[in-house]
């Protein structure tokens, strides 16, 4: 579990910690669910394992040749049999009702804000904000010397991060230009496979500003520890502020690009 | 001891056979054919192994220490997961086990196919050099070796591999499957026609059931594979596109038959693994298996819900919220009779009068183990939990609990269990305890810390991770190396078992031991049941 463990507050950069042994906190309202689904079903799965455990130990200290030489001969009990068919039965579909409600909550997205398309490469991705003129550019690794100056986590930070305003629906299309991708920040509880020759979508509406990181979650070849996934969650004016510099800064990156793509 | 209506030297020549290495090498005897499964899968264990240890050697840390170019960690991974499947626990548990044991205990003579049983277990060494010479020829641009996973994803196998390396574990795998289908074949006909007269179905061992019904699922799932790999050639060579988006394929497609094929095949390997220790536990609690219909039938269920369970590998893929639906719940069915299977070994062990000795140890064990890895594997059948679980170390948490630990818990138990009769020699018990001990605990401090990566976001298949991993990789990497530690130590217990060759009799397990094999010497002659036993 997470809890317990110190968190930044405010602009929280949500990256793992060492010895964590829980979720990432959650940035958005499909992670809080998942986190809370998660705990439920971890409190259940552990008291089906305490029930095994106990079980074998009794059965270890009562039954050992020591104190029991003489072993049952019971070979049947149509009411255990039944029982250990309708019991976890009914554990099952307690656990099948939330399981599927997460899941069409997952799966119906809301009206989209934002738009944005990721495309994976070997090596970068390639983030194009489909209403905004055609802005597009590569979001690479950072080598371990810039990582440390910019104060990003090795291996997690990009050179050009995806940028998102808060509290507003943005909808990720995915797909890979040679091989399979996945798009993957656990703090939004999003992951979703860039195949070539689909469009795959997600969405997440992040609650809470700050810098988010993920990996490529699908094996993409001898590349794939190196392609990271940074998002920054911004405030809905800084948001505006940096869509302008951003299409001056990545002017001419857009058609190049789709050139080099198809 | 010729039998009556044989001539008198056909009999003879029956009961000789040649000496050396022409008695394995002409062998048609299932019996010398399985020991020879079982060495093999001891070889190729130690390779596996052997990739393991050196895996998690580069993850202590972070950074890249050992291999400079991530592409070779790739391969070594793909190495070991491939060796690991197809040439260390489905030869132990399929080929080794099964042909061992499916005759003795139905009390047939042999398998109902000898030469065939010989062709199955003699194309296994070829297919296991080609995916070794894998290693030594071009794979991607990067370097040697195939580096796409023991899925051999496509495209990444298609258009990203453009070495040799990909096509010789594609033709190590044909080789590997034709090697499984001839083997589902002897196995299914042996069973179902050379059964003991008096041995019903009803009757038959839970062992014997395991490997009938792994061979229909084996059967049935490896000519998917066969054709999946077929098609991956095709598009590497042809110039067909049935994985490539430019000529009107899809990449999915590639994920939907591999995995048609992987989730029973799976399945396929942890049934044989239910079937001994059914035994084991049986043998040690001196009662018979409870419920032992309850528990075939269950295996049986089991093989045909995974045939209908496959995509819940592809949460992520992009499939509709309906289709993940179907496959939350045929994954969730699974666990039932699951847990018919477990609580009916527990309730084997519950009123018995228990030894524990070291078959007895690792069957405990399984169960523990294979609670976790079955807990564990509840937990992935939600597709809602797929955006912060799917392709994480929390996969290879779960995968290495059910097989990497509980599958080959269930062939050391086996191996310890059989042991006497197969060869005819007892193990030492301080060694084989020790053996049991250090690899328990090794095992789970090496793959129970894999959870807590997972939950926290570290990837699957990456030779590097961020620094925020470092703690509890160091952890599994100490029991990879304590779980190696008890390799070696089972090395020694087999030098020592047959160097002081210390005779086994007929049945050294007493009367918890009940099945036919018990009944012959240890080991038993080179033709068994040339009359055959009458059961009652």
């Amino acid at each position: 579990m997470a809890l317990g463990l110190p968190f930044f507050a405010g602009a929280a950069l949500a990256q793992a910690q060492n010895w964590q042994t829980g979720l990432p906190p959650a940035a958005t309202p499909v992670m809080e669910r998942i986190a809370q689904f998660h705990n439920e079903l971890l409190l259940i799965v552990t008291a089906v394992f305490l029930l095994v455990a106990v079980l074998l130990m009794t059965v270890i200290v009562r039954f050992n040749h020591r104190r029991n030489p003489e072993p049952s001969t019971t070979q049947h009990n149509a009411a255990l049999e039944a029982a250990w068919i309708i019991i976890p039965v009914a554990i099952l579909v307690l656990i099948a009702l939330p399981s599927y409600g997460l899941l069409t909550y997952e799966a119906e997205s809301p009206q989209p804000d934002v738009t944005i398309q990721a495309t994976g490469h070997q090596g970068h991705w390639t983030y194009a904000y489909s209403h905004e003129d055609g802005l597009q550019f590569d979001s690479s690794a950072l080598s371990e010397a810039a990582a440390k100056e910019r104060g990003e986590p090795r291996l997690l930070g990009a050179d050009n991060p995806l940028v998102v305003p808060v509290n507003k629906t943005v909808e990720v299309m995915t797909t890979g230009a040679d091989v399979i991708y996945s798009w993957a920040v656990p703090a939004f509880g999003v992951k979703l496979d860039a195949l070539p020759g689909r469009l795959n979508h997600t969405w997440f509406k992040a609650t809470k500003t700050g810098t988010y990181y993920g990996p490529c979650a699908e094996l993409c070849g001898a590349g794939q520890a190196f392609l990271p996934i940074e998002v920054k969650v911004v405030s809905a004016r800084d948001y505006v502020l940096w869509l302008a510099a951003a299409k001056e800064k990545y002017a001419g990156d857009g058609p190049q690009r789709v050139a080099a793509n198809f | 001891m010729s039998d009556a209506f044989e001539i008198a030297d056909v009999g003879t020549v029956h009961e000789d056979h040649p000496r050396g290495w022409r008695r394995y090498v002409y062998s048609t005897n299932h019996k010398d054919i399985a020991t020879m499964y079982l060495w093999f899968a001891v070889v190729a264990g130690i390779a596996g192994g052997g990739l393991s240890m050196l895996i998690r050697a580069e993850l202590m840390e972070p950074g890249l220490q050992i291999f400079k170019n991530p592409h070779l960690f790739n391969v070594l991974v793909t190495g070991h997961g491939l060796i690991m499947v197809f040439f260390m626990v489905m030869p132990a548990l399929i080929g080794g086990f099964g042909n061992w044991l499916v005759p003795l205990m139905i009390g047939a003579p042999d398998v109902a196919f000898p030469r065939l049983n010989a062709l199955s277990f003699w194309l296994l060494p070829f297919s296991f050099a080609l995916l070794i010479l894998s290693l030594f020829v071009d794979g991607d641009a990067g370097g040697r070796g195939a580096g796409s996973g023991w899925t051999s994803i496509a495209p990444l196998t298609t258009t990203g591999s453009p070495g040799p390396a990909t096509d010789f574990v594609i033709f190590a795998l044909h080789i590997a499957a034709a090697s499984v289908i001839l083997g589902a074949i002897n196995f299914i006909t042996t069973i179902l026609n050379m059964r003991s007269p008096g041995m019903t179905l009803h009757k038959m061992p839970l062992f014997v059931w395991s490997i009938l019904v792994t061979a229909f699922l084996l059967l049935l799932a490896m000519p998917v594979l066969a054709g999946a790999i077929t098609m991956l050639l095709a598009d590497r060579h042809f110039g067909t596109s049935f994985f490539n988006p430019a000529g009107g394929g899809d990449p999915l497609l590639y994920q939907q038959l591999f995995w048609f094929f992987a989730q029973p095949a799976l399945t396929a390997v942890m049934l044989p693994a239910f079937g001994i220790i059914g035994h084991v536990v049986a043998a040690f609690a001196k009662k018979p298996v409870f419920g032992h219909l309850g528990v075939a039938y269950a295996m049986v269920t089991i093989g045909f819900i995974s045939f209908m369970s496959w995509a819940d590998h592809l949460y992520t893929a992009g499939l509709t919220a309906g289709t993940r639906t179907w496959f939350m719940f045929a994954a969730l069915a699974m666990v039932v009779p699951v847990v018919v299977v477990i609580s009916s070994f527990i309730a084997t062990l519950w009123g018995g009068s228990i030894t524990f000795k070291p078959p007895m140890l690792f069957a405990v064990a399984f169960i523990v183990l294979f609670t976790i890895g079955g807990l564990s594997g509840i937990v992935l059948a939600n597709p809602g939990l797929a955006p912060v679980l799917h392709g994480t170390a929390y996969v290879m948490a779960h995968l290495h609990y059910v097989f990497g630990t509980s599958a080959v818990f269930a062939i050391f138990a086996g191996w310890y269990f059989w042991f006497p009769k197969f060869f005819g020699y007892l193990a030492n018990e301080t060694l084989a305890k020790i053996h049991f001990w250090i690899t328990f605990f090794g095992v789970n401090i090496a793959f129970f810390p894999l959870h807590f990566l997972g939950l926290s976001g570290m990837g699957r298949r990456i030779a590097d991770y961020s620094d925020a991993y470092a703690g509890w990789n160091f952890v599994s990497s100490i029991g990879a190396f304590v779980t190696g530690g008890g390799v070696v130590v089972f090395l020694i217990m087999l030098v020592e078992a047959f160097a002081k060759k210390r005779k086994a009799g007929d049945n050294p397990w007493g009367a918890g031991a009940t099945t036919l094999e018990w009944t012959l010497s240890s080991p038993p002659p080179f033709r068994t049941f040339n009359e055959l036993p009458k059961i009652t």
